[in-house]
């Protein structure tokens, strides 16, 4: 139905990552040994792509568990973030809402960023669709690079970046919505300080929490700026 | 593929309970409570940041310092930039950039 179509074309932008990271994160569970059972398990209920690559890692390296715990909090942190950024979206959604809280990716974070809702639909449903239309995307993508990857005729090198340009697509579309670009700034500002400072694997949670700290204390000048004059 | 090992039990809990602390911690948190309009203001403007940062994060793992100096990944998210700010069609943006890309790395720039 209409909802459904509507939310199948918002996944678009991220469908080619999905499918070609989820085969590649298939195939190399095979090739390490793990069972076509394995595959399933993390992508159904893991349903975090790098966290499954780092995993891998995990049990092939015996790190002992107070390690993957703490290794995995700040792998995935970042969702922290993002759930603040949400806190609102899935009210009411009553059985559904551990759901849509637990299915948030990087990917699905930027679509629901994205979205511009047609008046005549839900916007919820809309979200549930995505939710759920990726997650399963992921799960067979995972299990279709377990089970055939090894067939696959062109080289494909290259085509997970879609998902950096998906992201840089949204950061253009909001940049020239929104009526502030301070957050934006702040955002790129603190990202490269950051990077520079403590380095390409570290830079990620400081970022997003001095960005945060920041906006917090330009709270007037941003406010005065989004009530302000219409964008030029 | 249907033997194999299987995922040590703790090893796959920990991981799963974990990511999943990590995407349900600010609902926990502030879910019941009414959102402050501190709060309303940061849902409002923070993921604007949060996207920005989401893109570097999501080239970090470049090597700028060496050939070729990221120019791959640098070039195909301009012309995705300009694309987009042109035509604002973001199917299209992703596919010339994409495209443009892998290209790219197969031509002007074998690492």
């Amino acid at each position: 139905m209409k909802t459904l179509r509507f939310a199948a074309k918002q996944t678009v932008p991220i469908l080619f990552s999905y499918v070609f990271v989820g085969i590649a994160f298939g195939i190399l569970m095979i090739e390490e040994g793990f069972s076509l059972f394995s595959v399933i398990l993390s992508s159904t209920f893991i349903y975090a792509g790098s966290m499954q690559f780092v995993m891998i890692s995990f049990v092939l390296s015996g790190a002992p568990l107070i390690t993957v715990a703490i290794l995995t909090f700040f792998i995935n942190a970042r969702h922290i973030f993002y759930g603040i950024g949400m806190l609102d979206r899935f009210k009411g959604m009553g059985i559904k809402y551990p759901y849509m809280v637990l299915t948030v990716t990087d990917e699905t974070y930027s679509v629901y960023q994205s979205i511009s809702y047609p008046k005549d639909l839900d916007p919820q449903q809309v979200d549930f669709y995505i939710a759920f239309l990726c997650h399963m995307l992921w799960i067979v993508s995972c299990v279709f690079g377990a089970v055939a990857g090894q067939i696959m005729p062109w080289d494909m090198t290259g085509i997970e970046f879609s998902a950096t340009l998906f992201f840089v697509t949204v950061v253009v579309n909001q940049w020239i919505d929104f009526k502030s670009h301070i957050p934006a700034i702040v955002g790129f500002i603190s990202g490269i300080a950051f990077y520079f400072i403590l380095g390409k694997d570290n830079f990620l949670l400081p970022g997003l929490s001095v960005s945060m700290i920041v906006l917090m204390l330009l709270k007037d000048k941003v406010t005065l700026k989004l009530e302000g004059k219409k964008n030029v | 593929m249907f033997k194999g090992q299987s995922l040590p039990l703790a090893m796959f809990l920990v991981v799963m309970l974990v990511t999943w602390l990590t995407r349900a911690l600010p609902f926990l948190v502030f879910g019941k409570k009414g959102i402050s309009p501190t709060l309303r203001y940061i849902n409002i403007v923070l993921p604007a940041s949060i996207m920005m940062l989401l893109v570097l994060y999501s080239l970090r793992n470049v090597e700028y310092l060496s050939y070729p100096y990221g120019m791959p990944e640098l070039i195909s998210v301009a012309v995705t930039v300009a694309l987009q700010r042109l035509k604002k069609n973001t199917f299209l943006s992703i596919l010339v950039g994409t495209l443009c890309y892998m290209i790219l790395i197969r031509t002007l720039f074998l690492v």
